[in-house]
C-alpha cells in the first residue's frame, strides 16, 4: 500500500516523544499573565480607592490616639505664635459654646492633659508625630492642618453616625456626610433611567432581530450603536438645554434639572448598550425555534415574545445589567442634568445628587487627607462594591431563577 | 385516489432566478401517508415546505401555480398564512423543542391560540403526549427542560407539540434522519398510528422507511416530479427508468 503522504510516518518511541515547544510555551505564559494582570489591576484600583477611605474605619481606641497625635501637631504649629495655654480659648472659644455638647465635649477634656504632656516633652512628641502622620500632610499649610484636625476631631464614630443622616453637608463647621440621601438619589436616577431605557432598547432589539427586513436592520443597528460613542458631555448638555425645558413645559415641575431629566438623559446613554447586547442575544437564538413556532401557527409577534425573547433571557439580562452599571457610574450626565441637590424625597421631579456626581464635583475641592476626602473615596469603594454585588447576585441567583422560569429545569 | 386532500397544479418555485421546482402537479390523498423520495437537492423538502408556506420566510422565493388544500388555494391573497399553519403542522429534520419545559412545549400551540384554562391545557398536553406515545415516559417530569431529553424523545415531543394544535395535515421533513434505529422505529410506528386521523406527508432519504411507512410514494428528481403512485407499485414495478435506477440504488 502506498501512503498518500509524501513522508511516511513512522511510529517509533522516538518520534512520539514529548517535545518542548518554546514559542508556544512563551505565548501561553504571556497570554495567561496578561489575563491575570487585568484582574490584578482591578484589584489594585479597588485597594487604592479603599485605602484612601481607611481613616474612616479607625474606631474607638485607635481614633483616640489619632486625636492625640494630631493635637500634638496642632500644638506644634501654634506654638510659634502663641503660648500653649492660650490656644484653647482662642481657637475653640467661640464654637465651643454651641458645639461642646455635640462633638467637642469629650475632646476638650482630653485635650488638656495631652497639651500639658506635650509642653513638657516637646521633642519626644515631635518625633512620634512625624512617625504617625503622613509626611505629606505634615508639610501642608496651616489652614489645611487646622481643617484636618477639626475633621478628625469629629472622630470616626461621629463620621459614621452622620452617614445615616439625611443631609449631605460636607463643608461646614459641623459636616454631615449623609450617604442615604446620595444613595436614594442614585437609585432614583438609576430606576428612572432603566425604566425608560430597558423597554425601549429591548423592544428596538426585538424589532430589528425579529421583524425588520435585512436592509432595515443593517441601517438601524449601526445608527443606534453610534449613540454609544456619543460623549456623555454632549448628552448631558442636550438634556440640560433641551430636554429639561421640554419636559418642564409638559409636566410643569419646579426645579428644571431633576432626577427625571437625569434619568432620561442616562437612558439615552444606556440604550445603545442594552440594545446592542440584547440584539446579539436575540439574533443568536436558533432559527429552528422561529420555524417551529411559525409552523405551529404562531404569528410573528407571538413567536418573538413567547419563544425568542424567553430563549434570549440570559443575554438580555446581561445587557440590562451592563446598562445599570453604566447609569450607576455615569458622572457627567449626572453632574449636568440632575440638579445636584442632595434632597431626600420620593418625588422624581426633585433634584438629586448621585454618588458619581458627588465624587466628580467635590474631589477637586477637598483637602488631601481630610475626612471629606476619605468619605469621597469611601463612596468610590461603595460604587465598586455595589456593582460587584449586583453582578454577583445577578450571576448566581437571579439568572439561574430566570432561566428556570423560562426554560424549564 | 378518492378523498383528495391536496391538489397541486403546475406549481413552480424560484429561488431568485433559479428554478427549484418545475411544474409539479400531484394529488395527495386524505388520511394516508405519502412519502416524498429523491436524491439530495431534488426539491422534495422545498416542495414540503410549500405546503404550509414555510418558504415565505425566505425573501427571494417566488411561487407560481396552485396549491389547493381541500379546494382552497393557500397561495391566494386572501388566505391568512397563520391559519394555514394551524391546519398544517410540521415536524422538522432536526428536532427543535423550545428551550422550555416539556409541558410548556406542548402547551405552546394551544396557548398562542388563546387557550388559558389550566385544566383544558392539562388535558391537551396529556392527550398529545399519549398520541405521541411518550406520556408514560414524561408524565412525572413535565417540568423538566425539553433540552435535556435524548434526540428521539425530543423528536417525539416535537410531534406531540404539533399534534396539540390538532392540525389536519402533518408534514414531516426527514423526522428520523438523525435518530438511531430504535428511535426511528418508534417514530415509524407513530406515523402508522397517526394516519387514521391525519394526512401525513413525509420526506425521507431512507428507501426502506418510505416502503415501510407510506401508502403512496412520489419520486422527485432535479426539481421535477418523476413518478407518483402506490408505494407497492413504485417499489416493485416503477414505470419510469429513473425511478427504478434510484430505488435499486444505481444512483442517488
Amino acid at each position: 500500500m502506498n501512503s498518500p503522504l509524501p513522508i511516511k510516518q513512522t511510529f517509533t518511541k522516538e518520534s512520539l516523544k514529548k517535545q518542548f515547544r518554546l514559542s508556544e510555551f512563551l505565548a501561553e505564559k504571556i497570554i495567561s499573565s496578561v489575563a491575570f494582570l487585568s484582574i490584578a489591576i482591578i484589584f489594585l484600583i479597588f485597594i487604592f480607592v479603599f485605602k484612601e477611605s481607611l481613616p474612616l474605619f479607625s474606631f474607638g481606641d485607635k481614633a483616640k490616639t489619632e486625636i492625640q497625635t494630631t493635637t500634638g501637631a496642632e500644638v506644634e504649629t501654634y506654638g510659634a505664635e502663641t503660648s500653649t495655654e492660650e490656644i484653647q480659648p482662642e481657637t475653640y472659644g467661640a464654637p465651643a459654646e454651641n458645639l461642646e455638647p455635640e462633638s467637642y465635649g469629650t475632646t476638650t477634656e482630653d485635650l488638656n492633659p495631652v497639651v500639658e504632656e506635650i509642653a513638657v516633652t516637646e521633642p519626644e512628641t515631635y518625633g512620634t508625630v512625624t512617625e504617625d502622620l503622613n509626611p505629606d500632610s505634615a508639610s501642608e499649610e496651616v489652614v489645611a492642618i487646622d481643617e484636618k484636625v477639626t475633621g478628625n476631631k469629629e472622630g470616626a464614630d461621629k463620621t459614621w453616625s452622620t452617614f445615616f443622616s439625611t443631609e449631605w453637608v460636607p463643608v461646614s463647621d459641623n459636616p454631615r456626610f449623609g450617604l442615604i440621601a446620595l444613595l436614594i438619589g442614585t437609585l432614583k436616577v438609576t430606576v428612572i433611567a432603566m425604566l425608560i431605557a430597558g423597554p425601549l432598547a429591548i423592544l428596538a432589539a426585538v424589532y430589528t432581530s425579529c421583524f425588520a427586513s435585512n436592509r432595515r436592520k443593517e441601517i438601524i443597528k449601526p445608527i443606534i450603536e453610534m449613540l454609544a460613542a456619543f460623549p456623555s458631555v454632549v448628552i448631558g448638555f442636550f438634556a440640560m438645554m433641551v430636554l429639561a425645558t421640554f419636559f418642564q413645559d409638559i409636566f410643569g415641575y419646579d426645579s428644571r434639572l431633576n432626577a427625571f431629566i437625569g434619568g432620561v438623559a442616562m437612558a439615552l446613554a444606556a440604550i445603545p448598550i442594552i440594545y446592542t447586547i440584547s440584539e446579539d442575544a436575540l439574533s443568536a437564538v436558533p432559527k429552528t425555534y422561529t420555524e417551529a413556532s411559525l409552523a405551529l401557527g404562531a404569528s410573528k409577534a407571538q413567536t418573538a415574545f413567547s419563544v425568542i425573547l424567553p430563549a434570549a433571557t440570559p443575554g438580555i439580562f446581561a445587557a440590562l445589567l451592563l446598562g445599570v452599571g453604566r447609569v450607576f457610574g455615569e458622572t457627567m450626565i449626572a453632574l449636568m442634568a440632575t440638579g445636584n441637590a442632595a434632597l431626600l424625597s420620593a418625588n422624581p421631579f426633585e433634584s438629586v445628587r448621585t454618588f458619581a456626581a458627588t465624587i466628580g464635583s467635590e474631589m477637586a475641592e477637598t483637602v488631601f487627607g481630610e475626612t471629606h476626602y476619605s468619605v469621597l473615596f469611601f463612596i468610590g469603594s461603595l460604587l465598586f462594591i455595589f456593582s460587584f454585588i449586583l453582578n454577583a447576585v445577578a450571576e448566581f441567583y437571579v439568572k439561574g431563577k430566570l432561566i428556570k422560569k423560562f426554560q424549564g429545569k | 385516489m378518492r378523498d383528495i386532500k391536496i391538489q397541486v397544479n403546475d406549481l413552480s418555485l424560484y429561488y431568485g432566478e433559479k428554478k427549484a421546482l418545475n411544474n409539479i402537479s400531484m394529488q395527495i390523498p386524505a388520511n394516508k401517508v405519502t412519502a416524498l423520495i429523491g436524491p439530495s437537492g431534488c426539491g422534495k423538502s422545498t416542495f414540503l415546505r410549500c405546503i404550509n408556506r414555510m418558504n415565505d420566510l425566505i425573501p427571494s422565493v417566488k411561487i407560481t401555480g396552485e396549491m389547493l388544500v381541500e379546494g382552497v388555494d393557500i397561495y391566494d391573497k386572501n388566505v391568512d398564512v397563520v391559519n394555514i399553519r394551524k391546519k398544517i403542522g410540521m415536524v422538522f429534520q432536526k428536532s427543535n423543542p423550545f428551550p422550555k419545559s416539556i409541558y410548556e412545549n406542548v402547551a405552546y400551540g394551544p396557548r398562542i391560540n388563546g387557550l388559558k384554562d389550566k385544566t383544558q391545557l392539562d388535558e391537551i398536553v396529556e392527550t398529545s403526549l399519549r398520541q405521541a406515545a411518550i406520556w408514560d415516559e414524561f408524565k412525572d417530569r413535565l417540568d423538566d427542560s425539553a433540552l435535556g431529553l435524548s434526540g428521539g424523545q425530543q423528536q417525539r415531543l416535537c410531534i406531540a407539540r404539533t399534534l396539540a394544535v390538532s392540525p389536519d395535515i402533518i408534514l414531516m421533513d426527514e423526522p428520523a434522519s438523525a435518530l438511531d434505529p430504535i428511535s426511528t422505529s418508534k417514530i415509524e410506528e407513530l406515523v402508522h398510528e397517526l394516519k387514521e386521523q391525519y394526512t401525513i406527508i413525509i420526506v425521507t432519504h431512507n428507501m426502506q422507511q418510505a416502503a415501510r411507512t407510506s401508502d403512496h410514494t412520489a419520486f422527485f428528481y432535479m426539481g421535477e416530479l418523476i413518478e407518483m403512485g402506490k408505494t407497492n407499485a413504485i417499489f416493485t414495478k416503477p414505470e419510469k427508468k429513473q425511478t427504478e435506477d434510484y430505488i435499486t440504488g444505481r444512483f442517488g
